[in-house]
């Protein structure tokens, strides 16, 4: 019993150490998280000017909603960048640095490694999304009368677990394909967005991405995310939302996490747990 | 008990060789380590010996969880390092020949970071991480600053500090001093003496450096082309290869110099 709360004990320092050292990664890299939110907020800005555009240019729209659909496309699309990129380059970064030996060595399991750098991404990502959020609302001046802002919070929340989940996935390649793994990571993440319905309702997606847009959680977090800011609606008016990323969260996590443990073992047959760069 | 129990311990890699067949390159087996056998006792510091490519690194990593054998067995006190890697782990510490650090953040950073890992809370890294610095002669008002802006030699005094930190019963040693100006490798090797002295401490160091082993260690070792084919105090072996020097042991035993390890690493491509 004392043992299993002594091992419990170091996990928890362990998921706190992999917090910490982000924190620590950004403070360091101030002036290019700056860089980074500039080119944010400013792509953002670009994608919800488009809304203004459609108006110019003579089309009937309704602006405010548009704009609002665009921004929360945008934002999201942001969100989960900082998410997925986070953990892809969980294993990547520390190949580059060349501390990944001293992290698969050290006795912590790869469930807490991944939950910590999990757990940074959400917090991170959710404060730096939030931040352009407010800035694009109030740079065209939206109203948002009927924002459900509570509702639009569990399903970030809800979505985020399977969020990880998928990232968990991705952060395997990195691991077994030391040269090309992080690209794929990438192209993984931009396929998973094209079919979500960023900027546009899925259905006019072609019908075998309209499939796989029903097992991306961003297909769910998108829609209910508009639901919530766009109509007010409420956790129980999004629950056709939220149960299925419920169950893609409860899946995805114990099978990325086994996932990337089977991508340690092989990488420690192969001898692929080294240092490159 | 043994601290370390190796037994017929074997691993290869696969290399590809720049030639293709079929618009692919062919890929080869390459065996770092071939039926390597030892055991070390409880305190006691063992030097291998060996060129570059001879399995040094193949065996620090097998012992420290990092590689999978290909057959065999190793125990780090009684714990096999496949079956039970996680008590393993909390035993073994290592220094290579890399410090390794992520180099934006400070040293005191770093060592939090590793510290973490092993369940030691920022309570405890507190004070313990300016400790071990200025053990390890690291000037601790220094310990602020990026990585980047120290020195190779600083840099490894870190490295050692790391290791330290978690107070291993194993330390892994894999060229700790390669690369280090004469005065910092110097200090970096009476550290090293301190530490076994003063600890109970059993040591591994892998290296090429000739003198550091006889120096350091109880025994040494001769690692060649993945095969331990020595491993005996530095006297006895010189007895045994009738040899004035260990350079002239390692010579007779091996039937080369290290001045040929360029050609002998490129050839066997397998990772140092």
């Amino acid at each position: 019993m004392r043992e299993a709360a002594g091992t419990m004990r170091s996990e928890f320092i362990g998921l706190y150490g992999m917090v910490e050292r982000n924190w620590y990664l950004i403070k360091r890299y101030a002036w290019w998280e700056i860089a980074f939110f500039f080119w944010t907020a400013a792509n953002t800005l670009t994608i919800v000017f488009i809304a203004k555009g459609v108006e110019a240019t003579g089309g009937k729209v309704d602006i405010d909603q548009l704009t609002t659909i665009l921004l929360i496309g945008a934002v999201m699309w942001s969100y989960l960048g900082i998410v997925f990129e986070l953990l892809i380059e969980t294993v990547a970064w520390e190949r580059w640095e060349g501390t990944i030996e001293y992290t698969f060595m050290a006795p912590l399991t790869r469930a807490t490694h991944l939950l910590g750098t999990g757990i940074f991404a959400i917090g991170y990502g959710i404060v730096r999304a939030s931040i352009v959020f407010v800035a694009i609302a109030a740079f065209f001046g939206l109203h948002m009368p009927n924002a459900n802002f509570a509702t639009a919070l569990v399903l970030i929340a809800v979505a985020s677990v399977s969020f990880v989940g998928i990232g968990m996935m991705t952060a395997v390649l990195p691991l077994i394909s030391p040269e090309k793994g992080t690209q794929f990571g990438y192209v993984a993440q931009g396929l998973m967005l094209v079919v979500s319905g960023v900027y546009y309702p899925v259905t006019v997606l072609p019908a075998f991405m309209q499939w796989l847009a029903k097992i991306s959680p961003a297909t769910y977090a998108l829609r209910g995310e508009r639901s919530a800011i766009l109509d007010g609606a409420t956790v129980s008016q999004v629950w056709g939302d939220i149960w299925p990323m419920v169950i893609i969260g409860v899946i995805s996590v114990p099978l990325g996490i086994w996932v990337f443990r089977r991508g340690e073992l092989h990488a420690k047959k192969h001898g692929k747990l080294k240092r490159s760069g | 008990m043994f601290a370390v129990e190796v037994h017929n311990l074997r691993k290869e890699f696969f290399r590809r060789d720049a030639t293709r067949t079929r618009g692919r390159k062919r890929r080869r087996r390459v065996a770092a380590l071939e039926g390597v056998t030892f055991t070390m006792e409880r305190g006691e510091c063992v030097a291998i010996l060996g060129q570059n490519g001879s399995g040094k690194s193949t065996l620090v990593r097998l012992l420290s969880t990092l590689l999978l054998p290909d057959g065999g067995s190793a125990a780090i006190f009684g714990h096999d390092v496949v079956k039970q890697s996680r008590a393993v782990q909390r035993l073994v510490n290592r220094v290579s020949v890399e410090a390794s650090f992520f180099k934006k953040m400070s040293s005191e950073e770093n060592l939090a970071y590793a510290a973490r890992f092993y369940g030691m809370p920022p309570s405890a890294t507190r004070s313990a991480i300016p400790e071990i610095l200025e053990r390890v002669g690291f000037p601790v008002d220094r310990r602020h600053e990026g990585m980047e802006h120290l020195s190779r030699g600083m840099q490894q005094k870190v490295a050692l500090a790391r290791a330290l930190l978690t107070s291993p019963v194993l330390l892994l040693l894999d060229e700790p001093t390669t690369g280090l100006d004469p005065r910092s490798k110097l200090e970096v090797q009476q550290f090293i003496r301190e530490v076994w002295t003063s600890h109970d401490a059993t040591i591994l160091l892998c290296t090429h450096d000739l003198t550091e082993a006889e120096v350091l260690a109880d025994r040494v070792g001769i690692l060649d082309r993945g095969r331990l084919i020595a491993l005996d105090p530095a006297d006895v072996l010189k007895e045994q290869y009738e040899a004035e020097t260990l350079e002239d042991a390692f010579f007779a035993a091996t039937g080369r110099t290290f001045e040929d390890e360029k050609d002998e690493d490129a050839e066997r491509g397998v990772f140092a």
